[in-house]
């Protein structure tokens, strides 16, 4: 799995998709619906995080999909516990792994451990557990697949849906426009708690995505990838625009691809001129009640945050004395 | 031959976590709530010293507490954890699947009222809400017995035939901040008792496991059905360790202590720290010529059918003393446990229930005395109430 680790990856301009591996660890069998974007970011992900894995799933989507017992569609250890908790997990998971390598209990390499979960279970009920671990330091990589509402349930408004979405918790009528909030800002959130590596992703940029996790698992303590996970069903897209309609997300500079890097934020996917935000919305039905003035403030919206992200990949930063004591004596 | 221990003065949520320290605990997740702290402050010295190989995580809640708690298990290490009141009320969820998945974590219980009102003191509400989370639960009564449980529990939890997660209930405040003498063990004698952990299963890339898969109708009722036949097996096992300890220790424990019983024709029942209050009111009343003896109901899960049949044979009046209540329902859950258990009998004592020493409420060696003469009346009076809530101030 080595060979294809990042420092190696940064010796290439270009990657040939035959270079990745063929291995399956997110089998098919599983039931995802047709055209589920986040199923696509589960399989690269998990090809991406190699065979040496354990990876805690919260309760959700890709769990529900992936675990009806007796079967399974995981090829790594996995564990499901429940919904708020996944991080909590991987802590004890990571800590269980720590005493073993010192008690010469654990036979070969530290395997990876990964925590995943969506957005209601990341930004939602699960934000203190992980709060909780990112601030403990703990090496693990959280993935967050995030479709943006509570798909599971039936395609009930959460944080992180965006302004305007019609869900079933937040229906446009008379009085309401749909989602009145915006989206949680969780990749801030997760930046702000000071872990060396935080960024987001998108199956549409398969490589931007592989190489990121590949990036966050090697990177020692706590990781933090954002996965937008196009939903057919709740976005009320076509199932054969999937792909399309992640890309669009990053040409409209809606969920730019972004990572942060010991607090230093940069682009990993320079979008030249940015399309008008209505590419992306108008293939999704849940957008569909939205008119002119709704539509404009979105425009406004996604701009003004694009360029203040801009100004954060193109701010100089002063240097921080990263190293602690207790690490120097480690060395 | 029994080993002998050495005497110390100690307080007993010090003795709790040296027992922790001394069963060779791995890794433990806690999160600070009176009464139990003591225990997991002593067991970070403990881990910041070098004393104890471990790793100790100090989550943000109680629900990560015992959720890192399966991390730690399923990773393969041998696990424990501590808490009380609150903190157990919101571990509730996930305290079901620890047991449901198997996973052998060792917990203490430092038991203390359930709010509101907010009350740190000490009765049996917190684990009374937690009776049906399919673990393993004993009681005890003091600082000897709190430190010879958790060393005992580990090896029950961890049998292979039994993999349960097993929680210690000990009152708090009145036994977790006492200063008792006790035998403690030396590190030879408990690594002899209780081997290096070797997990049945665990989170291993080298053989990989599905853990937690969920259940449609066609296979909950089985899955629970497994659960429930282990936690009923698991009751041999316990025997087993604890008649192993009794040959180790010379302290031997039952799943029903009996004190001064023989030919009483009333009982009094009770669970924890209270019952060697109550050993001064039966003393009392047995020299002024009080048929009277006094029950003690060590295990909890699997709750001892035979064993407390066996106890009351004889009796006609069995007083339960319960330490929470299931407010407008059966009110005491262990009186309304122990009567459905002796329903069966034909031969059955009368069963009568009183909850005592609510929210810390100090209950001396006379209150059971009151408590045996009220009901006496209340059983010849025939059939009347369900329970009664005792020292009320009016």
């Amino acid at each position: 799995m080595e060979k294809f680790g990042y420092a190696q990856s940064q010796k290439f301009d270009t990657y040939a998709s035959r270079l990745l591996p063929r291995k399956e660890f997110f089998t098919s069998g599983h039931r995802a619906c047709q055209g589920c974007g986040e199923a696509l970011a589960v399989r690269w992900v998990c090809k991406a995080i190699g065979e040496d894995a354990i990876i805690a799933h919260a309760t959700g989507c890709m769990e529900i999909v992936s675990s009806g017992m007796p079967q399974t569609a995981w090829m790594h250890p996995w564990i499901h516990v429940a919904f708020e908790n996944t991080a909590a997990v991987a802590s004890g998971i990571d800590a269980g792994l720590k005493i073993l390598a010192r008690k010469g209990k654990l036979q070969g390499k530290r395997p990876a451990v990964v925590a995943m979960g969506g957005d209601g279970g990341t930004s939602d009920i699960g934000l203190q557990a992980l709060s909780g671990a990112m601030e403990r330091g703990h090496n693990f990589t959280y993935v967050c697949w995030d479709n943006e509402a509570y798909m599971n349930t039936g395609i009930q408004r959460s944080s992180s849906t965006p302004y305007g979405a019609m869900t079933t918790t937040s229906p446009p009528g008379k009085m309401s426009i749909g989602q009145s909030t915006q989206k949680k800002n969780m990749v801030a959130i997760a930046v702000a708690h000071g872990i060396p590596y935080v960024a987001t992703a998108n199956p549409s940029y398969l490589f931007d995505l592989y190489f990121k996790v590949r990036k966050a698992i090697e990177t020692p303590g706590p990781a933090y990838i954002h996965v937008l996970s196009v939903c057919p069903t709740g976005w009320r897209s076509a199932t054969d625009l999937t792909v399309r309609i992640g890309r669009l997300a990053v040409e409209t500079g809606v969920s730019p691809l972004f990572e942060v890097e010991n607090g230093r934020y940069r682009l990993t996917v320079e979008v030249p001129k940015l399309r008008p935000v209505t590419d992306y919305l108008k293939p999704q039905g849940r957008f569909r009640h939205l008119r002119g003035k709704e539509l404009e403030f979105i425009q406004k919206h996604t701009q003004a945050q694009y360029e203040l992200l801009l100004q954060k990949c193109n701010a100089s930063y002063p240097e921080f004395p990263l190293i602690s004591p207790e690490e120097e004596g480690q060395e | 031959m029994a080993v002998k221990g050495h005497r110390v003065g100690m307080e007993v949520s010090i003795a709790v976590s040296h027992a922790v320290q001394l069963a060779r605990a791995e890794a433990i997740a806690a999160y600070p709530i009176t009464p139990q702290t003591h225990i997991v402050e002593h067991l970070s010295s403990l881990v910041a010293n070098g004393d104890l190989e471990a790793e100790f995580i100090n989550v943000e809640s109680e629900h990560s507490a015992i959720s890192a708690c399966i991390g730690m298990s399923a990773a393969g290490a041998r696990t424990f954890t501590a808490t009380s009141s609150q903190g157990l009320a919101l571990m509730h969820e996930i305290l079901f699947i620890v047991s449901a998945m198997r996973f052998p974590i060792v917990m203490a219980v430092a038991n203390r009222a359930l709010s509101g009102p907010l009350s740190i003191w000490n009765d049996h509400g917190d684990i009374m809400a937690a009776r049906d989370i399919g673990w393993i639960q004993v009681f005890v009564e003091n600082g000897q017995e709190a430190f010879d449980h958790t060393i005992m529990a580990f090896k029950i939890a961890e049998n292979y035939k039994v993999l349960l997660p097993t929680i210690v209930n000990m009152d708090g405040f009145i036994l977790t901040h006492v200063v008792e003498a006790l035998e403690m063990l030396d590190q030879e004698t408990v690594d002899k008792f209780l081997p290096d952990y070797h997990p049945r299963f665990k989170l291993d890339p080298k053989h990989p496991l599905t853990m937690g898969a969920f259940a449609m109708p066609e296979l909950f009722t089985e899955v629970k059905m497994g659960h429930q036949h282990a936690l009923m097996t698991s009751y041999d096992h316990i025997l087993k360790v604890w008649d192993e300890w009794g040959k180790l220790t010379g302290r031997t424990y039952h799943p029903v202590e009996r004190y001064r019983t023989e030919g009483a024709k009333v009982l009094l029942l009770i669970m924890g720290s209270l019952a060697e209050v109550a050993e001064v009111a039966v003393d009392e009343m047995r020299e002024a010529g009080e048929s009277v003896g006094l029950l003690k109901l060590r295990m909890w899960r699997p709750f001892p059918f035979k064993a407390l049949r066996e106890a009351v044979a004889g009796a006609e009046l069995v007083i339960v003393c319960d330490r929470a209540l299931s407010l407008g329902g059966a009110a005491g859950p262990v009186m309304a446990e122990v009567r459905s258990a002796l329903y069966p009998l034909a031969q059955k004592p009368a069963v009568v229930g009183y909850t005592v020493g609510l929210g810390g409420r100090d209950t001396q060696p006379e209150a059971f005395k009151e408590i045996v003469r009220l009901a006496r009346e209340e059983a010849a009076a025939g059939p009347s109430q369900e329970y009664f809530l005792f020292g009320v101030r009016s």
